[in-house]
């Protein structure tokens, strides 16, 4: 009997025959995620209801010794969702329930599948006037579960700081069965930062299955501004400009030429064709004061030759405005058959630099690529369309990839932004780290996951043989990937 | 541990001749997976499964399209596919999911076989296509449910033994066939090839299968509204069902008849504009172009038709409303049809002719934009989704409060009036036409 005969009847058995997923239509569709890579058909998808079922589920795995992958809605792009392997995936569509929310005590407590959105829609309609500040680029779809394991960015993350900065405390199922809480809603925790380590750890430390976060105040004021410039030089001074003043805007984006042209044939924003880069900035706080601030921001702004300043009068512009940007990975991708999204930091000094040397890079290869920029954090997005079915095309995108990721790492800056690592960076993980370091983190996850069953092969190099089948780096050369 | 693939293959092939790998090959750009769909696919929210997702299916449709999965595997989590296109509206990508589903369907439909075949053949071509067999079947119906038979069977039991139950008792209370023409002055008959007789603006009324057979008071509506408009409204001889759901259950051959069988009918009536209150049907005429583009001989004319094709708000949209007078004293709730708001990208009319209406409160249905769960024939093969689907749309409904909620659709106006029933609301289902026609004294 294949494992798969022996565990789904037993899987059926603690969740309901509704809750396992095992014909070969529902296996084939976990083999993906929103990255550019694709993995195996899973051994089976449960879909639990609580935390104990969760907990049967990896009891159940880890005796029949199966790797398990907790799912969220799968729009990560660096493939951390996709399968190596027989695997069982836990898809919590069912475990989206809010479960608390404290006003008085700022936070809320739910189950990992409550989509971002979702989740700002029931805080806005309790009218307490609090929200839950990450906004990745895919809040409509992504669920708070993923947004922890990938520690996820998003817009206003500049001001606000990233997932990490919001989580309190997680209950986890280790990778044994046990459930454990760590953190919490007080304020402060002696000893070690546990919730830290398994924000961001891609689920290969246990699978969360309830979060305790941090609800904030919603501003008294927002305005929305959308400044224009010859180029991205100016753009990205201008951006150092505002934060060497000691201005903290909510959000600063950073669109280039072409990205504008795409996104407006999505979203008419009207953004004009001599413009060379765009800023989006948003300031936001307290109404006193604000005049000021938006002045200074504008002095700073023509002082960098900003050919135009606008500022969104209402708030179907102020939304138009960020539709335009948070559309904008899947408008790249309606003018070509694919389109590989990258995400790498640079000191926020050296972004136009950063931008200039990934054209570089592409322009080399023959690549086309637009770009984005969560300037404020020196996040850079570049997107480069890609036809897979031209191989050489795609070996091109994959060196570039590399080389745009050892340039940032060379200026100081990181393999990774707000995305995480999945199966994309995993050689690009040791131009950061050195074998010292890797193995003092890889100690870490044997000693929570000892048998290496958590969303198993990612995040360190791979190196030698893993099973029967030489590893190496994902790639998007063309030919099937080790 | 085994490989990472490509999620695409390195080379194109997709060697097949089905109507699938054809549309695949045909597409310019593929998933990316981003998965923006998702939270607008009414099948993924009741059942929160990849497979149930815009993005799953088309994954397994690429599958299918490369020879990768079989058509067999794919069909009951394709098949449960609403069609209701929100996923086209929310794609940043443009991903033409309609395109995929509709070539999958084809592909089903030329696969099917025996008795299914039969049933559907009988359905479609036996009932739908023939107007007089249509109007049988409903005048027996019509007796059926008047007679007292409905009741004694629906206590006999024997509904349920059939495999009816629940079925039989969607349909609504039946019009007399073709009672409605009589209330209604219909402009100079076909032939007379103008747009305009002494400076009044024509149009032709297409009347379709379902439309005509059960919702002739839409009809009726339509043409006094445009009347009243100063449109003179003719009714062309020899037109037939639209052929849609012929298409969407595969049998394209039967849906290309009837299509030229329309065609020929409205060429008799000059270019004079096609004006339909099914959202349906005007979704699926306006692609007539396509349907017959491998035909030398009838594409030229398909595009022109297609070209003509209005829904009757969209027509109205576009002139000077006379303005109505009578007041309308309700409380109105306007609900999308999905092939009206996805495949035409028509909102914004619908709800500016229910706003022009005197004593009219037009509510905004949270969700409006969602599938009710009718989608052709759907609800009878996926009951239970189907009504899942639905109560969905019955919850905003009940918490809107309104009087009266408004489709432009048969499907739908069946399907909310079968929600209403089941939750025991005290709402009507009515056209938004119907509402305006009130509206002209």
């Amino acid at each position: 009997m294949s494992k798969r005969q022996i565990l789904v009847p037993q899987l059926q058995r603690l969740l309901g025959a509704d809750a396992v997923l095992h014909a070969e239509a529902d296996r084939f569709v976990y083999a993906y995620d929103a990255s550019v890579f694709r993995g195996t058909d899973v051994l089976a998808v449960v879909l639990p209801a609580n935390t104990e079922q969760v907990a049967q589920v990896v009891r159940l795995a880890a005796r029949h010794d199966v790797p398990i992958i907790a799912r969220g809605a799968g729009t990560g792009i660096n493939g951390g969702a996709v399968p190596r392997g027989d695997a069982l995936v836990i898809e919590f569509s069912r475990m989206n329930r809010i479960l608390a929310v404290e006003p008085d005590n700022r936070l809320a407590v739910m189950e990992p599948g409550v989509v971002n959105q979702d989740l700002k829609a029931h805080l806005s309609a309790l009218g307490y006037g609090f929200t839950y500040v990450p906004d990745p680029g895919s809040q409509v779809v992504s669920t708070i579960g993923g947004n922890v394991g990938n520690n996820a960015g998003g817009m206003h993350c500049l001001k606000y700081g990233v997932t990490a900065n919001h989580i309190l405390g997680l209950q986890v199922v280790l990778a044994d069965g046990e459930v454990v809480e760590v953190g919490g809603g007080s304020a402060t925790r002696p000893g070690m930062d546990l919730t830290g380590l398994l924000v961001g750890s891609e689920g290969t430390l246990g699978v969360v299955t309830r979060i305790t976060m941090r609800i904030l105040p919603l501003p008294e004021t927002v305005v929305t501004q959308l400044a224009l410039f010859p180029d991205v030089s100016a753009a990205a001074n201008a951006v150092s400009g505002i934060m060497a003043a000691g201005i903290l805007p909510a959000a600063l984006e950073l669109l280039d030429r072409r990205m504008m042209a795409l996104v407006d044939r999505f979203v008419h924003v009207g953004y004009p064709e001599h413009a060379g880069a765009a800023l989006i900035i948003e300031l936001d706080g307290l109404a006193d004061g604000m005049d000021r601030e938006l002045r200074r921001v504008a002095e700073i702004c023509n002082a960098h030759a900003a050919l135009e300043i606008k500022t969104a009068q209402s708030a179907a512009e102020t939304e138009r405005l960020w539709l335009s940007r948070r559309a904008a990975y899947g408008v790249a991708a309606s003018f070509s058959p694919t389109v590989y999204v990258m995400d790498c930091t640079v000191p926020r000094n050296l972004l136009a630099q950063a931008i200039a040397g990934v054209i570089e890079i592409c322009d080399a290869r023959g690549l086309e690529v637009v770009n984005l920029a969560h300037a404020g954090d020196g996040n850079l997005h570049p997107l480069i369309p890609v036809d897979r079915a031209n191989a050489a095309q795609a070996a091109a995108a994959t060196e570039a990839h590399h080389e745009i990721m050892a340039m940032c790492v060379a200026m100081g800056g990181s393999i990774t932004g707000e995305h995480g690592v999945g199966v994309e960076k995993q050689q690009e993980l040791g131009l950061m780290y050195d074998a010292d370091e890797l193995a003092g983190m890889q100690a870490v996850k044997r000693a929570l996951d000892p048998d290496g069953r958590c969303n198993p092969h990612k995040i360190f190099p791979l190196r030698g043989n893993v099973g029967d089948i030489a590893v190496g780096a994902a790639s998007l050369d063309g030919g099937r990937l080790p | 541990m085994t490989a990472i693939d490509l999620l695409l293959p390195a080379e194109p092939k997709a060697p097949g001749t089905s109507h699938l790998a054809q549309a695949w090959r045909n597409a310019t750009s593929h998933c990316i997976k981003c998965g923006f769909c998702l939270p607008v696919c009414p099948t993924y929210s009741v059942l929160g499964v990849e497979a149930a997702s815009p993005r799953g299916r088309l994954d397994l449709m690429d599958a299918v399209a490369q020879g990768r999965l079989a058509l067999g595997t794919v069909a009951g989590r394709v098949g449960q596919c609403l069609g209701c296109l929100a996923c086209e509206t929310a794609c940043p990508a443009g991903i033409r999911y309609g395109q995929m589903f509709e070539a999958l369907q084809c592909d089903m439909g030329t696969q099917r076989r025996g008795w299914r075949r039969w049933r559907a053949r009988l359905l479609l071509d036996g009932v739908l296509a023939r107007p007089r067999v249509l109007r049988a079947v409903v005048l027996a119906l019509r007796v059926y449910q008047r007679s007292g038979l409905q009741r004694l069977l629906r206590s006999s039991g024997l509904l349920r033994l059939l495999g009816l139950a629940g079925r039989e008792g969607r349909l609504p209370p039946l019009p007399r066939p073709l009672a409605w023409r009589a209330e209604v002055e219909f402009g100079a008959p076909p032939g007379t090839d103008a747009t305009t007789t002494g400076g009044a603006q024509r149009a032709a009324l297409f009347t379709g299968c379902v439309m005509d057979a059960a919702f002739g008071a839409v009809h009726a509506a339509t043409a006094h509204v445009l009347a009243a408009n100063g449109v003179q409204c003719a009714l062309p001889a020899g037109q037939r069902c639209c052929g849609a759901l012929h298409a969407h259950a595969g049998e394209t051959a039967s849906a290309r008849r009837l299509a030229r069988a329309n065609i020929a009918a409205f060429e008799t009536v000059g270019d004079a504009p096609v004006v339909l209150n099914s959202a349906g049907c005007g979704a699926f005429m306006k692609r007539y172009g396509t349907l017959l583009a491998d035909d030398p001989a009838w594409a030229p004319r398909a595009a022109a038709l297609a070209a003509r094709v209005r829904d009757v708000s969209e027509f109205l949209a576009v002139r000077t409303l006379v303005p109505p007078t009578r007041a309308v004293a309700l409380r109105v709730a306007y609900d999308d049809p999905c092939h009206l708001v996805h495949a035409q990208g028509i909102s914004r009319e619908p709800r500016d002719l229910l706003r022009a209406i005197p004593g009219l409160t037009l509510v905004e249905l949270p969700e409006s934009t969602w599938c009710c769960g009718s989608a052709g024939s759907y609800s009878l093969q996926h009951p239970e989704l189907a009504g899942d689907v639905l109560a969905r749309k019955m919850r905003h409904l009940a918490a809107a409060r309104v009087d009266v909620v408004a489709t432009g659709n048969p499907g739908c106006l069946l399907q909310l009036a079968l929600g209403i029933s089941r939750q025991g609301l005290d709402v009507d289902v009515r056209h938004p036409i119907e509402l305006l026609a009130q509206a002209y004294p």
